[in-house]
């Protein structure tokens, strides 16, 4: 937006919601919403304890091997569908289910069958991560122009050249889409999978700031977790942007 | 029968212009006209032109010259930086009922069918379902594709849909019609058919038609009027009226010299831009 | 499998008829039931192994879903549940198609609000329903909340963007034919935008059956959250796996027929 021939950027205007929200926590709605000040400073008070940073540590773990799980098994998944019209047809119905079912609903048989801990929230963010990844890298091959491959089959490619060296390439920018989605429904799968289990990671701290009325506690927490996923979202965004530069062209 | 190439000297002298122009009051005066772009890019530097009524008046220039943006000043799409543009005596401010465009990329609505694509004029303007149904079908049946009044954009071929195109510039009866480079998306073939077409139309129709093209080849074939414009900023280098005669066999006027002569001599001119 | 995998799906070059048993073998829905009828017997086979104690087969699950379907409570449980989506899945579509429309045709709201939906679609927004449960109490309202911030950030951010993107040769299509701004919003800018709104709307209609069911989950178990976790803690997991598959199964119907209604009502020329 341009105010009086000043561009001011986009975000710009998360400061005039930082300031309704200082005021709105000094007024009886402060009881919900407390100032964000206070909020702030309270970041700076729980990051370093070690309940924060083992939660930190349990969180993160399951986050990243989730997402490794889904990566492995979604990107070949998705290059197979891409490639094999019978793979596709055998394997796409279920990618769409789960993609757009309602997963939240899955979570108590995942509770059931592997019990209150880490493997759940293990499994769980798999679960939401992996159907846009094998979407999005299907979607990737499918898009390659069919003179590339035939361009690599008259150079003599054999079928692990064709793969490693154009089909990889070639799709990864919307690989690379994916996987950015994937990750941001894997923050939301795993502090979904902790607020249902509840005694794994951050699950724990919100059961403990949530009994014991601790409104400023809470919502600090809920700004680290909103701020990393936002980051994480702008990081892989821009890593996006750095490959997709060849994705009209090829 | 030489072709005519004069260059376009300052305007203080028209009488003095070695073999006089179409002779018919210009329709559409182009005056001084520059275009900066924001960011400092100057396509256009005070480009003055004329272009006769009821001709065909070709703007010809190398890729990125800026004659797409002068035909979307003239038809009032985007400011000009500097100067004024007048059609039919009146000072363009914005798109006007006296005007219609033809664009390069169709600009048809997915959504909607043939007929209501080429009756979108008339929608705006408020005419009644049935009255502007009845003036669509005529213009398509003009444009040859009668019977396809209630298809969809996406089940025709590129040549149909620049047809659908035409007849929706046609249908509103502007005086002046601006195509942006409308062939550039057909096939060879259908390009070829749709020229000989547009002297017919041309011929016909009594309108004026402002055409942009960079094939030579194109803008000689269809031209009463040809202004050559140059590289960015962009100013009007010459202006050729190739008088070649028309009617009788088309494929004759691609063997013909003066055509031929003509086409050589503007690509004499444009050559010296690709360096 | 070799590389001209990709190149025989193309159309262009098709192979004379092989075999004709070999065609009907990989048509489309003989591969659709083929694919289900594996996962399902595998399902069978992993229930009667079995994987877990916690893990029912496939039949004794539609044992189970025979049984609740019978005695009534999916019925009343899928009313109780479809009170707050429907609500609060109508608020945001409302809503959220509203400011969107209002922040692609205007910069300055825009601005303002668009940050704040940018944000809450990459957050995970699940982690507000316990602050919804203490400022709305354990009622219906904190469901409703529960199931607008969920679907509402992807509903106004995909109807931005589609207002956003209406192609520039349409705009200037429309401006050049001398539509005012009013008739350029109707006739150009908000069919051009459908598609991508109604994307944005199944999209919503997902995250809404998600956001319902953490609610009933997580709030106080009502509807086919309580059937869910009752079964769960008198491990009755045919039933409870019944609740579950009867509630996805349902949501997948949902937004294939919103998907149905849109082609009926807004597409003409997909039906040509």
């Amino acid at each position: 937006m341009v105010i009086s021939g000043i561009r001011l950027p986009m975000m710009t205007s998360l400061i005039v919601w930082a300031v309704i929200w200082e005021i709105a926590g000094h007024t009886d709605a402060g009881f919900i919403l407390p100032p964000l000040s206070r909020i702030v400073w309270r970041v700076f008070e729980i990051v370093p304890t070690a309940s924060f940073l083992d939660a930190l540590l349990i969180t993160g773990r399951a986050f990243l091997l989730g997402n490794a799980i889904a990566i492995g098994i979604g990107v070949p998944l998705g290059i197979l569908m891409g490639r094999s019209v019978i793979a596709d047809r055998l394997l796409l119905p279920w990618v769409n289910l789960f993609l757009s079912a309602p997963l939240s609903a899955l979570v108590p048989v995942i509770m059931v069958l592997f019990g209150l801990g880490e493997t759940t929230i293990v499994l769980v963010v798999v679960l939401f991560s992996m159907w846009i990844i094998v979407l999005n890298t299907r979607a990737g091959v499918r898009a390659i122009s069919p003179s590339l491959v035939e361009m690599a089959r008259s150079f003599g490619a054999n079928g692990w050249q064709a793969f490693s060296r154009i089909y990889l390439w070639a799709a990864l920018p919307e690989i690379l889409a994916g996987i950015r989605l994937g990750m941001i429904r894997a923050v939301k799968g795993v502090v979904i999978g902790q607020l249902l289990v509840s005694v794994v990671g951050f699950g724990t701290l919100f059961e403990i700031y949530q009994s014991h009325f601790l409104m400023e506690h809470f919502w600090a927490l809920l700004l680290v977790l909103f701020s990393f996923a936002f980051t994480l979202n702008e990081l892989l965004a821009g890593l996006e942007r750095r490959f997709a530069y060849y994705a009209a062209s090829r | 029968m030489t072709p005519n190439i004069a260059p376009a000297e300052p305007r203080q002298t028209p009488g003095l212009a070695p073999i006089p122009p179409v002779a018919t009051r210009p329709i559409v005066e182009v005056k001084s006209v520059s275009k900066t772009y924001a960011g400092g890019v100057e396509a256009l530097s005070g480009i003055s032109l004329d272009f006769p009524e009821g001709r065909l008046t070709t703007l010809l220039g190398p890729s990125g010259c800026g004659k797409t943006t002068l035909l979307k000043i003239i038809a009032g799409l985007i400011p000009a930086s500097g100067g004024q543009v007048f059609v039919d005596g009146r000072e363009v401010k914005g798109p006007g009922p006296e005007r219609a465009f033809v664009f390069q990329d169709f600009a048809l609505m997915p959504w909607a069918s043939v007929i209501r694509n080429v009756a979108f004029g008339l929608e705006l303007r408020g005419i009644a379902h049935g009255e502007r149904e009845a003036i669509a079908e005529r213009h398509i049946a003009r444009v040859g594709l009668k019977g396809f009044e209630r298809k969809y954009p996406h089940e025709l071929s590129g040549g149909m849909r620049q047809r659908v195109g035409l007849a929706r510039a046609l249908a509103v009866d502007a005086k002046v019609v601006l195509m942006d480079e409308p062939f550039s998306a057909v096939d060879e073939q259908t390009r070829r058919k749709f020229q000989e077409e547009l002297l017919e139309l041309v011929a016909n129709e009594g309108k004026s038609f402002i055409f942009v093209t960079h094939s030579i080849e194109e803008a000689v074939y269809v031209s009463d009027r040809i202004a050559l414009l140059s590289r960015r900023p962009s100013r009007v280098s010459a202006i050729i009226e190739p008088k070649i005669v028309r009617g009788g066999d088309p494929e004759k006027i691609r063997r013909d010299s003066a055509y031929l002569d003509v086409v050589e001599d503007i690509w004499q001119q444009l050559k010296h831009y690709l360096d | 499998m070799q590389i001209s995998d990709l190149a025989s799906a193309l159309p262009a070059r098709r192979e004379p008829p092989a075999s004709y048993w070999r065609d009907a073998l990989i048509h489309p829905l003989v591969l659709r039931l083929v694919s289900f009828a594996a996962v399902l017997a595998l399902w069978e086979y992993a229930g009667r192994i079995p994987l877990s104690p916690a893990f029912p087969t496939f039949l004794e699950t539609m044992g189970g879903l025979g049984a609740i379907i019978a005695d009534g409570t999916l019925y009343k449980a899928f009313l109780i549940t479809l009170h707050p989506l429907v609500i609060g899945l109508a608020v945001s579509v409302l809503l959220g198609v509203a400011l969107g429309v209002l922040m692609g045709l205007h910069e300055p709201s825009e601005w303002l609000i668009a940050p704040v939906f940018v944000i809450a679609q990459a957050a995970p927004l699940a982690a507000l329903i316990p602050i919804l449960t203490f400022a709305y109490g354990i009622g219906l309202t904190a469901k409703i909340m529960t199931v607008c911030i969920m679907a509402m950030p992807v509903i106004v951010l995909n109807t931005l963007g589609a207002v956003r993107n209406t192609p520039k040769s349409l705009l200037e299509m429309s401006r050049s034919f001398l539509a005012s701004r009013s008739q350029s919003i109707r006739l150009v800018i908000l069919p051009a935008a459908s598609p991508m709104i109604f994307a944005g709307l199944r999209l919503g209609c997902a995250a809404a059956f998600i956001g319902v069911i953490l609610a009933e989950l997580l709030i106080t178990p009502t509807g086919i959250g309580d059937v869910i976790s009752y079964n769960q803690s008198v491990a009755d997991y045919p039933k409870m796996y019944a609740a579950i598959l009867a509630i996805i199964v349902f949501s997948v119907l949902f937004i294939e027929l919103l998907e149905r209604i849109e082609l009926t009502l807004f597409r003409p020329e997909s039906r040509a």
